[in-house]
């Protein structure tokens, strides 16, 4: 029939959503904590942003174009990718530190892996975790308001001083230098996205509204250190030692942003409960036993080659079996 | 009570168009068409020859089958054709074309309804009537009526429900007919429950048509019918969701409402059944709503079955634009026809058209596993899963995943943000199932 009308299958009608729109949300909510950054540790942390962004959209283009695949730079992924990387950041990274973290990230780590939704572990933490191969300076960490170069790094002009974690670590009942303020508002040494504690809470808040995430694995993650580090408090006032955990490192960064990402982490809401609780323990442990005095990024890189496991065994209730339903 | 389900979507309901629309009769079209297969079962044989003259109401064909129902004119004329025509599925089908006199001469007591009050019908006069009026659920799904209450009398149902919740977008013939009809759909409700024995029943109306549940409760108020109010949500008219949010019981897997003690009917059904009763006059009319962005006056008509579906166009003024998608249901699950002289069906609820904006393109990326297909699911299934066993041809997996359990709703691919059309993906897997089971 000639008719011109379009035949399909139903429903006609489709929710405006897509990917694109998805990791838009992500970058409006992430860029306040990039301001912040950049008021902190000043402009260089929006070359090395800028940096890390520009490199990951053009590996994964160079990938694809290379493997023949189809282009899926529009969806955004990367750039998300790529401003996280760099919210991992110490301000005092050279610049091609994150040309080799958007290496790993997008090709070892995303695309190898078959590119957005296949991959199985976070790429900005493995990226992180690879740069650890030069420790001296995945932590040297500035001070707030010091003037770092530009472009020529002088070691002299880099004032560093102990993160509030590396003094947590010491387990001496001497609380860090800063103020519980400074740690909401970020005025402290970190990594570039990682401080402003009350605009990443923002940002978590606004992709809850958005719907781009659910507040399982934030507030399990968050949940699960904010109970053991009361409950194990060392030489500390409980509560201090608690709201200091929370605030340091990069642990509200990651339990929102990051730990979220849809490839790696459970995909039912039981299973993102579980994912969050599994998190917070192994971050708690780590920040007390481990290396470094940071535990976040490796306790969700561990997670993440648990969520097959997770998602196999919190699928949801058979409509009709079980609770709520009645035998016949 | 929650009065709603787990899952769900909320679509752009647009039903302002015609929610305040009366029903208008349409006037009768000059040559109507009645395929022979138009509900769920067995298709029909004529019993009408080619020249034959026809009243209206007059059966023109029957079946012997169990689930299926006889078809009566709904104009009086002349056959002119018993000949293979399209229909609103797609498919070619033996249709009986009549040639409307605009006489309008009815047969009297077509059914053969004794004269004595309608409280002494007998539960089997009553299937009887409605079998012989050719009355199929009104709602879409088309099941032949008079089977679903025999089935219900062997069972023992003792809960009616009435779904009133109209959960597609831009359809509002239910609820004009709950607010212009609603002592028949009352009168209907009561039939069934004689019919059954039923002494409790429940009507379930979405919270976003206030005006139909106020009349409804109006007219109901000192009987033993309730009206649940319901969240609006979709697929809150679902069979197995509407039992959930009124009940808070779920129908096991493979089992049907009456087996756990409820049944179904749409509130169009019961107007249809009493009218039948009362007037004697089978299922020859039903109300459509005509919307869409393409269409210039949006109305709710009273429309005779068999009517091509472009009269009800033309009735309604014609098009803005010329449309490129025509639906006939809903949105969400309605069928799309690309030939606008298919007739109108017993179960067609809706015509609507629309325009290349309003459509939509599945794009198929890759899934980024964000889970909104398995919240939404109303059956706790995980789509997202199932597509992917499928891609593999895992049959096996997918069965283990309940994929027979779909519904069909159409929501994990209204909502998957990266346009994966996933509920076709579950009826490809259902059907290739069904098929490797018969080898």
């Amino acid at each position: 029939m000639s008719s011109g009308l379009l035949v399909t299958t139903s429903p006609h009608i489709k929710n405006d959503d897509n990917i694109s729109i998805i990791m838009i949300d992500y970058l409006i909510a992430l860029t306040p904590a990039m301001i912040m950054g950049v008021f902190y540790f000043g402009l260089r942390t929006l070359i090395i942003t800028f940096i890390s962004i520009v490199c990951c959209v053009i590996f994964e283009y160079l990938y694809r174009l290379l493997m023949k695949k189809s282009f899926s730079i529009n969806d955004l992924s990367a750039v998300v990718i790529g401003m996280l990387i760099a919210f991992t950041l110490p301000p005092t990274v050279p610049y091609w530190i994150p040309v080799v973290g958007a290496f790993f990230a997008i090709v070892i780590v995303k695309e190898l892996f078959g590119g957005i939704g296949k991959y199985f572990m976070n790429p900005v933490l493995c990226a992180r975790a690879f740069l650890f191969s030069w420790p001296i300076i995945m932590t040297t960490w500035s001070v707030p308001f010091n003037k770092i170069g530009l472009f020529i790094v002088d070691k002299a002009d880099i004032i560093t001083e102990p993160t509030p974690l590396n003094i947590l670590k010491l387990k001496s009942g001497v609380l860090p230098d800063q103020n519980i303020f400074q740690m909401i508002f970020g005025e402290r040494g970190g990594s570039i996205g990682e401080t402003c504690s009350i605009l990443l809470i923002l940002g978590g808040i606004y992709l809850l509204y958005r719907k781009v995430i659910t507040w399982h694995i934030p507030v399990a993650f968050i949940g699960t250190v904010a109970v053991l580090t009361y409950v194990f408090h060392w030489n500390y006032d409980a509560v201090n030692h608690m709201l200091y955990n929370i605030f340091s490192g990069g642990l509200l960064l990651c339990a929102i942003f990051i730990a979220t990402d849809y490839s790696t982490s459970p995909i039912t809401r039981r299973g993102k409960l579980i994912f969050g609780i599994g998190c917070g323990a192994i971050t708690v442990f780590l920040r007390y036993f481990g290396g470094y005095p940071e535990g976040v990024c490796f306790a969700v890189l561990i997670m993440n080659a648990f969520v097959w496991l997770i998602d196999k065994y919190t699928r949801p209730r058979r409509y009709g079996t079980g609770g709520g339903a009645i035998n016949v | 009570m929650s009065n709603t389900f787990k899952g769900g979507v909320r679509p752009h309901y647009k039903k302002e168009h015609t929610f305040a629309s009366p029903i208008e009769a349409m006037k009768p079209s000059d040559i109507l068409f009645f395929p022979l297969s138009q509900y769920q079962g067995g298709s029909c044989y004529p019993i009408v020859k080619t020249g034959d003259r026809v009243l209206k109401g007059q059966k023109i064909a029957d079946s012997e089958q169990e689930i299926s129902a006889p078809i009566h004119s709904s104009v009086s004329g002349r056959v002119i054709a018993i000949e293979p025509r399209a229909v609103i599925s797609g498919k070619i089908v033996p249709s009986i074309v009549i040639e409307n006199d605009f006489l309008d001469e009815k047969l009297q007591n077509a059914l053969f309804v004794e004269d004595k009050p309608i409280e002494e019908l007998l539960p089997e006069e009553i299937i009887r009537i409605a079998r012989d009026a050719g009355i199929v659920g009104m709602g879409g799904k088309a099941f032949p009526t008079h089977y679903k209450l025999s089935k219900a009398l062997e069972k023992k149902v003792d809960t009616l429900i009435i779904n009133g919740t109209e959960c597609e977008p831009y359809i509002t013939a239910d609820h004009r007919a709950m607010i212009e009809y609603p002592r028949p759909i009352l009168g209907g409700i009561h039939l069934i429950m004689q019919c059954l024995g039923i002494k409790k029943c429940f009507i379930g109306i979405e919270d976003n048509k206030e005006d139909a549940i106020a009349t409804m409760n109006s007219v109901s108020r000192k009987s033993d019918v309730i009206v649940v109010e319901l969240k609006t949500k979709y697929p809150q008219g679902g069979e197995k969701q509407l039992i959930k949010a009124v009940l808070g019981k779920e129908v096991p897997p493979n089992k049907l409402p009456i087996d756990i003690g409820c049944i179904v009917f749409n509130v169009d059904t019961c107007a249809t059944l009493y009218r039948a009763v009362t007037t004697k006059m089978p299922l020859v009319k039903r109300i459509v709503t005509v919307s869409g962005t393409r269409v210039i006056h949006s109305h709710n008509l009273i429309v005779k079955i068999g009517t091509p579906i472009s009269e009800l166009f033309e009735f309604c003024g014609g098009f803005t634009k010329e449309p490129k998608k025509v639906i006939v249901g809903g949105p969400m699950l309605g069928i799309t026809i690309n030939n606008l002289e298919v007739p109108i069906e017993k179960s067609s609820m809706a015509v609507l058209a629309f325009g290349l904006k309003d459509d939509h393109k599945y794009k198929n990326k890759s899934c980024i596993r964000c889970g909104k297909c398995i919240r939404t699911c109303p059956m706790n299934l995980m789509p997202n899963f199932i597509e992917m066993y499928a891609n593999k041809g895992m049959l096996k997996e997918c069965v283990n995943l309940n994929v027979n359990d779909c519904i069909e709703c159409g929501n994990c691919a209204y909502i998957c943000p990266s346009r994966i059309n996933l509920v076709q993906t579950m009826r490809d897997v259902k059907k290739a199932i069904l098929d490797s089971e018969e080898v």
